[in-house]
């Protein structure tokens, strides 16, 4: 007996959230196998996984906090996707702009707050979009592949953060391999009062306002579709595809820089190793698990933020590992991914005999 | 000074080992039209399950074969998912390696460093045939050697290797044929797999024989831009291999020379990645991608 996919002639509209369902049934039940050899009883950590951070004041903040850098980088990926650039490299384009963050907020004691924000914001946005430069021009003006540029360039970006830490910016006091505390003037505002939940949520919200109205309603964002769904059609009709490709690269990679500045000046306040918890990779599934749909990118990402505090309040309750929250967001792309192919198929058993029937 | 060119010329054929392994394998995957991003993660997952199996078992071979195993299974869970469900191959491969590095990590906690300790094993030692040059890991000369060859026999000798370069070309045509489309690319990627998976195992049971987050560090990232600048031909291939080594080998050369004593080392880490991408925008114009790459085959 073989199994042959078929492709369906019309999809009945429950199957593809009931599939989409048994999608995210399975995640929970592969990671309750983990949590199970880790040690841990599994119902309660599921609870304090999914559940137990929208239960408390603090488990919520504290998931908008989390979800914040995938806001952003979930923003980054989903506008190149969506014109068929293969950006995957929101990771280093992210790390980037904590260096430039970083950068401005060591030198800015004397300012204002009210310029010392925007220029560490801006710092931030410019340095992602530099990051971004070289694989868009290698694609646009040489046609070389986006997607090995853009990943051999995240690693660079970690290399040099360790470089300059373990260099110019030691901690002056500890000697530490993290850096000074930004300066004052740099900090962003704190929007939630007595939470950690800071004005970089809300510039994320602004980002994914704006990315949903200019390409969905923008004569701009009707050409970046155009290029990312046939861009042999697009070129034929005389729009400019490099170009287009260019400034998408680039505005992808300032989203994600941006996501890092916010991180610097809103939560973290000094450059680490760890700044980036993997967000560049995670946007990646941010952006594909809301199908490169803005508003859906900003849900996703809400839902992995109260997924990372789950998953630690679960490791510190049942002393499970974290990395769970990662592996659980990683089942899960596979999985609903794999869901919304199979809604569009049906299995049709063949034997020999009913083969040769045919 | 005959020495250090001596010690790079070893250590570059060291370093290129585990690359030239994983970018033979993701070459015959390629070959089929197909795009494996799992590289990264497959070498993440086989480095971690081969020394987690020789730490457990005391046996470096059992190690290597379990690695193989999880590469295969690994090959298997992406074969399915861009060849039978074809969904988006650039997805597929990057949600594999995610997987693949948040489940070792997740692993590694719970076996070796929840208490604070990390994985060791005695891994292998270099087979010595006189001089720093011919000082090296038997996987090495495997390499070199044996799995050089074999690939360029299978996929431009042997009739598996021209049903894998025909489905990579034309599926439409090669169907028409009456070679099995799926079958042939389940085949390739499972190939391609062994071998990433090999490249992963020889990181961990030869190279350091302890495993830490981020082992693998970019290694599968620089294996794919190699079968690029290759243009999909085997000596191309080594030459970016060989290119990207030397560079390293350098580097850790310049490391231990005064004058560069203030240079933070990460700074001289990172040349051999911008190695590659200056390799790439060199020799990447134009270059002859398969067929069908990227394109899933499905009979209407």
């Amino acid at each position: 007996m073989k199994a042959r996919f078929v492709l369906r002639a019309s999809t009945p509209w429950w199957r593809g959230p009931l599939l989409v369902g048994a999608a995210a049934l399975l995640t929970i039940l592969i990671s309750a196998i983990m949590i199970r050899w880790a040690g841990g009883a599994p119902i309660p950590a599921v609870r304090y996984m999914f559940i137990s951070p929208l239960q408390s004041r603090f488990g919520f903040t504290e998931s908008l906090l989390s979800a914040t850098p995938l806001v952003f980088t979930g923003a980054a990926v989903a506008i190149a996707f969506r014109a068929g650039y293969w950006n995957i490299g929101a990771e280093g384009q992210l790390l980037a702009g904590t260096i430039g963050a970083t950068w401005v907020g060591l030198h800015a004691e004397s300012l204002p707050r009210f310029v010392g924000v925007p220029l560490i914001l801006l710092a931030g946005a410019l340095f992602g979009a530099l990051w971004a430069l070289t694989p868009a021009l290698l694609r646009t003006r040489l046609g070389i592949d986006e997607v090995v540029t853009t990943l051999l360039l995240n690693p660079v970006a970690l290399l040099i953060i360790t470089g300059l830490l373990n260099g110019p910016w030691r901690n002056s006091e500890s000697g530490f391999p993290d850096s000074d505390v930004i300066a004052d003037s740099t900090k962003l505002w704190i929007i939630w009062p007595n939470t950690r939940v800071h004005f970089g949520l809300a510039l994320g919200v602004v980002v994914i306002g704006l990315c949903w109205w200019f390409v969905g309603k923008m004569s701009g964002g009707l050409k970046l579709r155009a290029v990312g769904l046939a861009p042999n059609a697009a070129r034929i009709a005389g729009l400019p595809v490099e170009r287009t490709l260019l400034t998408t690269a680039l505005v992808s990679g300032g989203i994600a820089g941006l996501g890092g500045a916010s991180e610097i000046a809103g939560v973290a306040h000094q450059l680490t190793t760890g700044i980036s918890n993997n967000f560049g990779y995670t946007g990646v599934i941010v952006a594909t698990l809301a199908a490169l749909s803005f508003i859906g990118a900003l849900l996703v990402a809400l839902m992995f933020g109260v997924i990372t505090v789950g998953s630690f309040s679960a490791s510190r309750a049942l002393e499970i590992p974290s990395q769970i929250g990662q592996l659980v967001q990683a089942v899960l792309l596979i999985t609903v991914v794999s869901a919304l192919v199979i809604q569009k198929y049906r299995v049709v058993w063949t034997t020999k005999r009913s083969e040769g029937r045919k | 000074m005959i020495d250090v060119t001596e010690e790079i010329i070893s250590s570059s054929l060291r370093i290129a080992t585990p690359l030239a392994l994983a970018a033979l394998g993701e070459l015959v995957t390629e070959k089929s039209g197909v795009l494996n991003l799992g590289v990264e993660g497959i070498m993440y997952g086989s480095a971690f399950v081969g020394i987690a199996t020789a730490a457990q078992t005391g046996s470096l071979t059992a190690g290597l074969i379990a690695a193989l195993l999880s590469g295969a299974l690994a090959g298997l869970i992406f074969a399915f998912t861009t060849v039978t469900l074809g969904v988006n191959q650039h997805v597929a491969g990057l949600g594999l390696t995610l997987l693949m590095i948040s489940l070792c990590n997740t692993a590694n906690r719970i076996m070796f460093t929840a208490d604070g300790g990390q994985v060791r094993v005695d891994p292998w030692q270099p087979l010595n045939f006189g001089g720093p040059i011919f000082s090296q890991y038997w996987l090495t000369y495997a390499t070199f050697l044996l799995a050089v060859p074999f690939v360029w026999w299978l996929l431009w000798k042997s009739g598996l290797g021209l049903k894998i370069r025909a489905v990579g070309e034309n599926p439409e045509a090669a169907d028409v044929a009456g070679i099995g489309v799926a079958k042939t690319r389940y085949t390739a990627i499972i190939i391609g797999s062994l071998f990433m998976a090999l490249a992963g195992a020889f990181i961990t049971l030869a190279f350091v024989g302890t495993f830490t987050v981020n082992i693998i560090n970019g290694r599968g990232w620089v294996a794919l831009a190699l079968v690029i600048f290759g243009r999909w031909t085997i000596g191309r291939l080594l030459a970016g291999a060989a290119l990207f080594s030397l560079v390293n080998a350098g580097q850790l050369q310049l490391r231990l020379l005064p004058s560069f004593a203030d240079v933070p080392f990460e700074i001289l880490l990172a040349l051999p990645f911008l190695a590659v991408i200056v390799g790439l925008a060199i020799s990447g114009r134009n270059v002859p991608y398969p067929g069908a790459y990227l394109k899933p085959y499905k009979r209407l």
